[in-house]
């Protein structure tokens, strides 16, 4: 309890003269405040990298490969001259010899996906109608928030139902009780049996399989109302093409095999594609490239930090160096009065703490205010850890302990005959 | 000598190493002193009170000698221990007065108290207390810079008894002063000395030395001559 009192006492006197030079004393804390305040940011951008990475995980599911329709980019430009139709993309033959290429490949799910007008009343909005399987939505985790999902029924009895997400939903039918209505995709018209929750565009960089604006369909219905011809108005021109399938999602039973099967489906295809008009991509591994652009951050960060720490820490020892010698008076008529070696070293420590916890206080602020501005200039998600706070008010501490003690051991080493003598 | 000697000097040598040359500044030097006696320290400059000073007020370690001070010889001890001594059982006084600006009045007076371990409210009491005797009322709040030269030695007189020390030391403590204020402060130290206060008092001035009553006189590091009681009684200067 004495001890407490008498250490508050001693902070006091510390604050107060470190108040006697508040531009010095501000200057020097510079240091610890963008060292400390280093830490906390380069803590919550990491943390908030780590929750990141796992809900994109969640979201694309680390075990699987998606091969989308790629139009070949050189077929482009000579089809566009004849303008006839442009032939590519995956074939219906292509998920059989997938599924059927490895004991790996737990499950496929096609899907043949365009940009369709859909009309409800007075309405009309351009939407991306996805034809799939009822598997879809197991996989893809979407909510569902009203309704049913596509059923094995739908797709062997072909009937014109489909599932909006919730983003077409509210401005589609936004006056009308929306299970049950009919709305007209292309020229038929399909009655709506579910809604869904919209999912986000892309994750983490990777483009989501699902998109806000979808609605879903069976395949089987997809076929039969809208057969494998796409056409698309190009300005000043139309645009034909003929693809079976867009993508087609390969689920892997284990994320170690993830990759190899990725190369052997490339390999696969390769052969049935010399055009190569697909892609193969693996959100696991394009996470872990995520990952490890996050990681780069974070060294840059943990370095910036490491070294703003030991130059703050050094200028704190430089100008307590300068405190010293200036007092070196006071600190001869303590001696002379009664205080220890200790009581010296006691009472410049303090100072020195006070004066980097003060910058690491700064420097936690300033570190919360850092990741602020990340996520608001750049797409990555910040998390400051509690521990951040405390990790940082710790090492503060330890910077003034650290580089502290040379100047007040300095000090109490002086020769109080000699120190009393200085003018 | 009876029980009451405070001070027990007895063959101090003391030698200074300075660029090559040997310095004997003090040779064989015993002395003692009465409990509630002021002496004055005289001497020319080198003659070796200032380092007799030093010694006494336990800054300054000794070659040979013993030192007893209140019954402690304080000649074998370490500089934890002679903080110790300092702080219980002494008080100085400086001719520069030697206050902590960016501290009080209050807060010097009572820095001793400080590291004694006396609680804020205690010391502060205390501090108030001293100010009333040596005539501080009202300045407990400033600091030393809005002081005069008088009050601030005031200050530094306060100080020197806030720990109620066996000895004051006082080292030229009229020497930045005009000679008014001078005497003001010579009157605050007398009635001191006839509350019981033991002061040794190293000086340059003779109208100041005069006042003493007893002196020891310093010369190349020896003691020259010693004079007690060269006035009847020392109370008969108070209030001059």
């Amino acid at each position: 309890m004495a001890t407490n009192k008498r250490l508050l006492r001693d902070i006091r006197l510390g604050i107060n003269t470190l108040l006697l030079h508040k531009l010095r004393s501000s200057l020097t804390m510079l240091g610890i405040v963008f060292g400390v305040g280093s830490v906390v940011a380069m803590l919550a951008i990491g943390e908030g990298a780590s929750q990141e990475a796992l809900e994109h995980i969640r979201k694309l599911g680390s075990r699987n490969i998606i091969i989308r329709a790629l139009k070949p980019a050189d077929e482009n430009q000579q089809e566009l001259k004849h303008s006839v139709m442009s032939v590519y993309g995956l074939h219906y033959a292509d998920e059989q010899r997938i599924s059927e290429s490895s004991p790996h490949i737990k499950r496929t799910i096609p899907a043949k996906i365009f940009n369709k007008t859909v009309r409800s009343g007075g309405n009309a909005l351009e939407a991306r109608v996805v034809g799939t399987i009822p598997d879809w939505f197991e996989f893809l985790h979407n909510k569902l928030i009203a309704g049913r999902t596509i059923t094995q029924k739908d797709m062997e009895q072909q009937h014109p139902i489909c599932i909006l997400s919730e983003d077409i939903a509210r401005p589609l039918l936004a006056q009308q009780h929306s299970i049950g209505a009919h709305i007209k995709i292309g020229n038929d018209y399909f009655e709506v049996v579910g809604i869904v929750a919209s999912s986000a565009s892309s994750t983490g960089g990777v483009e989501s399989p699902s998109q806000p604006r979808d609605i879903y369909i069976p395949l089987t219905v997809c076929k039969k109302y809208f057969g494998d011809r796409i056409q698309k108005r190009v300005t000043g021109s139309r645009e034909l093409s003929k693809v079976e399938l867009h993508q087609i999602i390969a689920e892997v039973s284990d994320d170690s095999l993830v990759e190899s099967t990725a190369v052997a489906l490339n390999a696969l295809l390769s052969y049935h594609h010399p055009k190569h008009d697909y892609e193969v991509s693996v959100p696991l591994s394009l996470l872990q490239q995520a990952e490890a652009t996050k990681r780069t951050f974070t060294i840059v960060l943990g370095s910036i930090a490491g070294i703003s720490l030991i130059v703050g820490g050094i200028g704190i020892m430089n100008i307590m160096l300068a405190s010293v010698t200036e007092r070196t008076r006071e600190i001869g008529i303590r001696r002379a009065i009664g205080a220890r070696k200790k009581d010296i070293i006691r009472q410049f420590l303090i100072e020195t703490i006070v004066l980097s916890m003060t910058g690491g206080i700064l420097g936690i602020g300033f570190g919360v205010l850092v990741p602020l501005l990340v996520e608001q200039w750049t797409d990555m998600p910040t998390v400051i850890p509690v521990y951040a706070i405390w990790l940082s008010l710790g090492i503060s501490v330890l910077v003034g302990v650290i580089f502290g003690m040379y100047p007040a051991r300095k000090a109490a080493s002086l020769n109080p005959i000699e120190a009393l003598r200085h003018e | 000598m009876s029980d009451n000697i405070v001070v027990q000097l007895q063959d101090i040598c003391k030698t200074y190493h300075m660029g090559g040359e040997t310095i004997h500044a003090l040779q064989n030097v015993s002395l003692s002193f009465q409990q509630g006696s002021f002496w004055a320290i005289l001497g020319h400059s080198g003659s070796g009170k200032s380092t007799l000073l030093n010694v006494l007020g336990c800054l300054d370690v000794v070659n040979s000698g013993s030192y007893i001070l209140d019954g402690i010889d304080v000649s074998q001890l370490d500089d934890e221990a002679l903080s110790d001594i300092r702080l219980r059982k002494l008080g100085f006084i400086f001719q520069s007065f030697n206050l902590i600006n960016q501290l009080t009045v209050q807060e010097n007076i009572a820095l001793p108290l400080y590291y004694l371990g006396w609680d804020a409210d205690e010391s502060a009491e205390r501090a108030a207390e001293i100010a009333h005797v040596v005539g501080l009322e009202g300045r407990l709040g400033h600091r030393p810079s809005q002081l005069s030269g008088g009050q601030q030695q005031r200050v530094a007189i306060a100080r020197a008894l806030a720990n109620n020390p066996s000895i004051i030391l006082a080292d030229e403590p009229t020497g930045n002063l005009d000679s008014a204020t001078g005497h003001a402060i010579m009157d605050l130290l007398f009635s001191l000395h006839d509350q019981g206060t033991t002061i040794l008092m190293v000086t340059h001035t003779p109208e100041v030395a005069e006042r003493i009553p007893n002196a020891v006189m310093m010369k190349d590091g020896q003691v020259d001559n010693i004079t007690t009681n060269r006035i009847e009684k020392a109370g008969t200067f108070n209030g001059h």
